[in-house]
């Protein structure tokens, strides 16, 4: 139908940019020794192993020795979540939110199963989680918080610098999954009061399947993998080097850039969503402003947000959705629901996520034709009652 | 993840809307996603003369309902209460498994709204 392409889902995953793959070609090809190994090999790669993470602990404002590399964010929460209850031994109480990531939700519903208690804090009608609903939700035997840095689905940015001093007052570690911030805003673990944090390099125009966890001095988990001494015990198993490199390449990149990414970003964000408000019946999901640069989630009233998705889909444009025919579970997003919309208004959610290569001409397009599919859409839909003219 | 025919009756829906004076409205829900579909019928002598429809749903959905209203014109009543909603899908040159429960929504309108226009004429 159409050659042109848009690609407006970041917060699924991004491109990996030029200047990242170069930097990892080489330990495909030349440097493909194992870091654990003594000999010249080994040890070159080793040398650069550990510049990676100089690289990464200087951007986020941490100690290298604090940086462990994972293969991602579900195994960084993963590590974090059940290492803690692990090293906790008995039941115990966390404290989440009703809008985490799968990888957080998730695994505290599967640690209820082995008998720990949990809160899920509810969040205001913009996605946000107020610290003092955290304050009051700590009991004795609370041994940990996590709170995302911000949603993403909807892009809320989260209160962690007050929830991490509430937690640091009450003696509870505080875990914040950072995936959507890390490389998109400002973070600085010197300031920031958590005891770990949750990074992502697929997320910021790194590779897929390579991650970090930062885990504050002094603290520890319980290893939940047992095998080499590799990454301070706590994720065993030969370094993905190459992936490493490349997403310190990436984070390195993305600091550099940062205030001028996110500055556009926002511009871009904002012309886009202005726009789609225009359209009759169309209402924003998240924060008006204290939200992710890249992120826009709207709901277009009387229509499902797979038919939407299909019909950007057929003029080029990748998007996504929280309803529930496009989720593969046929369940719409629990961040939707906690959010209070109700099912049909979370039904024709859509989700377009910005970032490294949109421009104004991406925008121009999508609302040049976004128009006609919703048009189109409620034509067809029982609940549309077109206006009087 | 849909074959030709589906995008384009996902594309170009036939039938769509609501007819002026229906001699019966079907109607359903999707238990599974929460989507719905409305079904109009005009019906002379047992015979299915003219049908409309809306739906609220995915992609999936709106290309069955727009599938089954081509398949049920013309026919008797007898024999569109016969059309399931595999039927359907077969006719769409088939479903993805997890959206195969979207065809449900049209054959039950399309059952629905046959079985009220019965109960109308007093059968
Ligand atoms: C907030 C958040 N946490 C965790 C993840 C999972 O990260 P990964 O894909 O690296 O496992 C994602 C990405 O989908 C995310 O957005
Ligand atoms: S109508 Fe909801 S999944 Fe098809």
């Amino acid at each position: 139908m159409t050659s042109r392409k848009v690609y407006m889902d970041h917060g699924a995953t991004t491109p990996v940019r030029e200047e990242v793959l170069e930097a990892m070609l080489p330990f495909f090809r030349e440097h493909y020794g194992n870091p654990s190994s003594l000999h010249a090999q080994g040890r070159a790669v080793r040398k650069e192993l550990e510049n990676a993470r100089d690289i990464i602990a200087g951007v986020l404002g941490a100690e290298p020795k604090e940086i462990i590399f994972t293969s991602g964010g579900t195994e960084s929460n993963n590590i974090v979540l059940r290492g803690a209850a692990k090293k906790r031994g008995a039941p115990g109480h966390i404290i989440t939110t009703s809008i985490e990531h799968h990888a957080v939700f998730d695994v505290c519903r599967d640690l209820e199963k082995e008998g720990h208690q949990v809160t899920y804090l509810p969040v205001d009608k913009y996605g946000k989680v107020d610290p003092q609903s955290v304050r009051k939700a700590i009991r004795p035997d609370t041994f940990i918080i996590s709170v995302m840095a911000a949603n993403n689905e909807i892009g809320t940015l989260q209160p962690i610098e007050e929830i991490g001093a509430i937690a640091a007052e009450h003696k509870v570690l505080f875990h914040t999954d950072a995936v959507q911030v890390v490389g998109q805003l400002p973070l600085n673990l010197s300031k920031l009061k958590a005891d770990f944090l949750s990074l992502s390099a697929h997320k910021f125009n790194g590779p897929k399947g390579v991650g970090a966890l930062f885990m504050r001095k002094g603290i520890r988990v319980a290893p939940i993998y047992i095998g080499g001494g590799q990454e301070r015990k706590i994720r065993p198993g030969t370094e993905n080097v190459p992936a490493i490199i490349g997403m310190a390449k990436a984070l390195e990149l993305a600091a550099a850039e940062m205030d001028e990414k996110s500055r556009s970003l926002t511009k871009l964000r904002d012309r886009l969503i202005s726009g789609l408000l225009q359209i009759d019946e169309v209402i924003l999901n998240g924060h008006p402003d204290e939200r992710l640069p890249g992120n826009v989630n709207v709901s277009f009233k009387h229509i499902e947000g797979e038919s939407v998705l299909l019909s950007l889909d057929l003029q080029g444009v990748a998007a996504s959705s929280g309803s529930a025919c496009s989720s593969g579970s046929l369940d719409p997003s629990h961040v939707l629901s906690a959010i209070g919309l109700d099912h049909p208004t979370a039904h024709g959610s859509i989700r377009f996520s910005l970032g490294y290569g949109n421009n104004d001409d991406d925008i121009d397009y999508v609302l040049e034709i976004i128009p006609a599919i919703t048009d189109r859409l409620r034509r067809i839909s029982p609940t549309y009652k077109p206006k009087a003219v | 993840m849909y074959n030709e025919k589906v995008v384009d009756h996902f594309s170009n829906p036939r039938n769509v809307g609501e007819l002026e004076n229906p001699d019966a409205v079907g109607e359903t829900g999707s238990f599974k996603c929460g989507d719905t579909m409305t079904l109009y019928l005009k019906v002379q002598n047992d015979r299915i003369e003219d049908v409309s429809f809306q739906t609220f749903g995915c992609g999936a959905a709106i290309a069955s309902s727009s599938m089954l209203t081509e398949m049920v014109k013309g026919k008797t009543l007898d024999e569109a209460m016969k059309i399931t909603n595999q039927d359907v899908a077969d006719e769409l040159g088939g479903l993805p498994p997890l959206k195969l429960h979207c065809s449900n929504l049209a054959a039950d309108a399309l059952h629905d709204a046959i079985e009220k226009y019965r109960k109308k004429q007093g059968v």
